[in-house]
């Protein structure tokens, strides 16, 4: 079934003669999908659409950025700093130009910035998430099915972590691995040291579940049987546990996402994170912060609202999805 | 009773050890201490004086071993941004921090507890439902945007407390503090709240939690069979069985109102021990960061310990099944 519905995704796309075809094999995996408990409970869900509605406006404006933003925030050629401090939908008093959101102190569209800022933050945050949960999940497979020493010592790292907040491990690490990158580096390494401090402080919760997941999954008998067969350790770890301890990964992933974004945006903030050759929206923030006492409100505004915006419903998504796939971790 | 003291002091000891050989690794393998003392003309010979000055000859248990000794004399060298000894930078500085966590603590816990209560009460009430909702904001809300708009709100529009600072400190000799005079109390309310803001929530809506899992038992319904006050019903019997996981999570959480203060004295530039950590990172001032980082996991595991113990006090069933499965 999982065959005949990938055939049908690029059935449109390659082959378009045959689009009535396509399109009734389209409409019945939608129907079929439509159907589904997944879906039914989302309909159901005003807060989930809305906030899916919202997380996916936010994404594709990130990824479209170049095509959205009315200026590129980064080429200089385009900057006037006659424009600077210009008021939300009001002309520039020195040329004219009007910007929807405003502009910061040396002309650049807060509107563009936000886009290119909102690109960096959600890069970091998929990235950091991707990498904890690839280390958190093997880690965790190895601890519940190998278990013995091993098991025992990453569980213990695990709790020593846990004793610490996430933000507190991310900065140590942000800060250890400054001191290893060479002074000129450090503006370019910024983003991955930032990846990877933010994916190091997020692991536990992936390798916890993981192996209490792992634990239980071990002692069926499709284990039993794989074993039997002769399949070894690893194969039986990837291919038959690890697909069936997914469903609170991908919770826990969400929810990671929108802790990861919260994690960037106030490293960045602190001035321990993105680096202002790449503001992320935790630095416009920072920059905008600036401007508070002065009356320019738009700078420090906008991005604020962005940031809130995309945590809050990656947020909602998070717990919307947690309470189907697994009302269990309520 | 004991033994699970003895055994939770051990593993508290372990925990310390792995931090130390954390904070030593720092000093050891990012960047290099002969590099950073000896100038740019050096000899072979100074060198190798100053490696078996500095110990750095020694084995690596040894010079471990060497780090406790001085970690806990409370010598962690000198600062390599501000040039003086970080156990004096940081005894200056820990008042500042700490006063703030206290307060914000008691915020947390004060108003967190009441409106857990309330809100589980008034189920269904609009008052609840709008504490619910905005809470929710509140949990999602990043703390340093909660400070930027209390700063907006009460110190660039109203004009009613301080935006930065900690006021006037009183000196008491080994301690500075701001409780003692009315400006300090007033640059205390914002960051106060900014830091204890997000606790307060966490814990509101643990125990509005709580209380609507025991208020649906049945001793409860039997108390009020007997007709007693609704009062007595709540606080007497459905508060009191709440708290064993109250207490273990608000422990935890004071522990993270310290960390998290690093935020809120960045916001409002309270001039604490997580404003001198932050500026550690930004220019790698390694010894800063290293008794920090020691600094903050002994009052953690200090915290934790503490809870264990009253969490052991509190609720008896606990020590009936840690000792019976001690026995087995």
């Amino acid at each position: 079934m999982s065959q005949e519905t990938k055939g049908q995704n690029h059935q449109p796309a390659t082959s378009p003669g045959e689009t009535s075809q396509a399109g009734n094999r389209l409409t019945r995996a939608w129907s079929r999908a439509a159907g589904s408990d997944f879906i039914w409970s989302f309909k159901r869900s005003p807060v989930a659409v809305v906030s899916f509605l919202v997380a996916l406006g936010l994404v594709l404006g990130a990824v479209l950025a170049p095509l959205f933003a009315p200026h590129n925030p980064f080429d200089p050629a385009t900057l006037n700093l006659m424009n600077g401090f210009s008021s939300p939908m009001q002309p520039n008093a020195f040329t004219g130009e009007v910007f929807w959101l405003g502009t910061d102190d040396q002309g650049r569209d807060v509107f563009s910035t936000i886009l290119y800022g909102m690109r960096i933050s959600l890069f970091v945050g998929f990235a950091a998430v991707a990498f904890a949960m690839v280390l958190g999940v093997t880690l965790g497979l190895i601890a519940g099915y190998v278990g013995g020493w091993i098991g025992a010592v990453i569980m213990r790292i695990a709790d020593v972590q846990l004793t610490f907040p996430g933000i507190l491990v991310a900065m140590l690490i942000f800060g250890i691995a400054k001191g290893f990158t060479p002074l000129e580096q450090r503006d370019e390494m910024a983003i991955w040291v930032l990846i990877i401090a933010i994916g190091l402080s997020e692991w536990v919760q992936f390798a916890r579940v993981v192996r209490g997941a792992t634990m239980v999954e071990k002692g069926k008998e499709y284990v039993q049987a794989a074993r039997l067969n002769g399949r070894g350790a690893g194969g039986i770890m990837i291919r038959h546990i690890l697909p069936n301890v997914l469903g609170p990964v991908l919770v826990i992933a969400t929810i990671s996402l929108a802790l990861a974004i919260i994690a960037e945006a106030t490293l960045s903030f602190l001035g321990v994170g993105a680096p202002p050759t790449q503001p992320s929206l935790g630095t416009l923030i920072r920059i905008g912060q600036g401007y508070l006492f002065s009356g320019e409100w738009w700078i420090l505004l906008f991005p604020s609202v962005t940031l809130l915006a995309l945590a809050l419903s990656v947020n909602l998504l998070g717990d919307w999805l947690r309470d189907v796939l697994n009302p269990r971790l309520r | 009773m004991l033994a699970f003291a003895i055994r939770r002091a051990f593993q508290s000891l372990i925990v310390l050890l792995v931090v130390g050989l954390v904070a030593f690794s720092m000093f050891n393998f990012v960047g290099d201490p002969i590099d950073s003392m000896l100038g740019q003309e050096r000899t072979g010979a100074d060198i190798e004086r100053l490696r078996t000055q500095l110990g750095l000859d020694q084995p690596f248990p040894v010079q471990y071993y060497r780090f406790l000794e001085s970690a806990v004399q409370g010598n962690f060298g000198i600062s390599y941004r501000l040039g003086r000894p970080v156990s004096k930078i940081i005894a200056e500085r820990l008042p500042a921090t700490l006063e703030l966590a206290m307060v914000s603590a008691v915020l947390a816990i004060v108003f967190g507890v009441a409106l857990g209560v309330f809100t589980a009460i008034r189920r269904n009430g609009w008052a609840a439902n709008t504490v619910m909702t905005l809470s929710l904001i509140g949990v999602s809300l990043p703390t340093f945007l909660i400070g930027i708009l209390l700063i907006y709100l009460f110190a660039v529009e109203l004009g009613w407390l301080p935006s930065f600072g900690r006021g006037d400190v009183v000196d008491l000799g080994w301690w500075r503090t701001g409780f003692l005079t009315q400006s300090g109390l007033k640059a205390l309310v914002l960051p106060a709240i900014t830091l204890g803001l997000y606790q307060m929530t966490l814990i509101m809506r643990l125990v509005r939690s709580e209380m609507l899992e025991v208020l649906r038992q049945d001793y409860i319904r039997f108390a009020r069979a007997r007709g007693l006050r609704d009062r007595s019903v709540y606080f007497r019997h459905a508060l009191k069985n709440t708290l064993v996981p109250v207490i273990t999570v608000t422990g935890m959480q004071l522990g993270s109102i310290i960390a998290f203060a690093i935020i809120t004295e960045t916001v409002f530039q309270w001039p604490g021990v997580g404003l001198l950590f932050i500026n550690a990172i930004r220019f790698v001032d390694i010894p800063v960061m290293a008794a920090y980082l020691m600094l903050i996991s002994v009052m953690f595991v200090i915290i934790n310990f503490i809870v264990d113990m009253l969490y052991f006090a509190i609720d008896p069933r606990l020590r009936v099944d840690r000792t019976g499965s001690a026995q087995k």
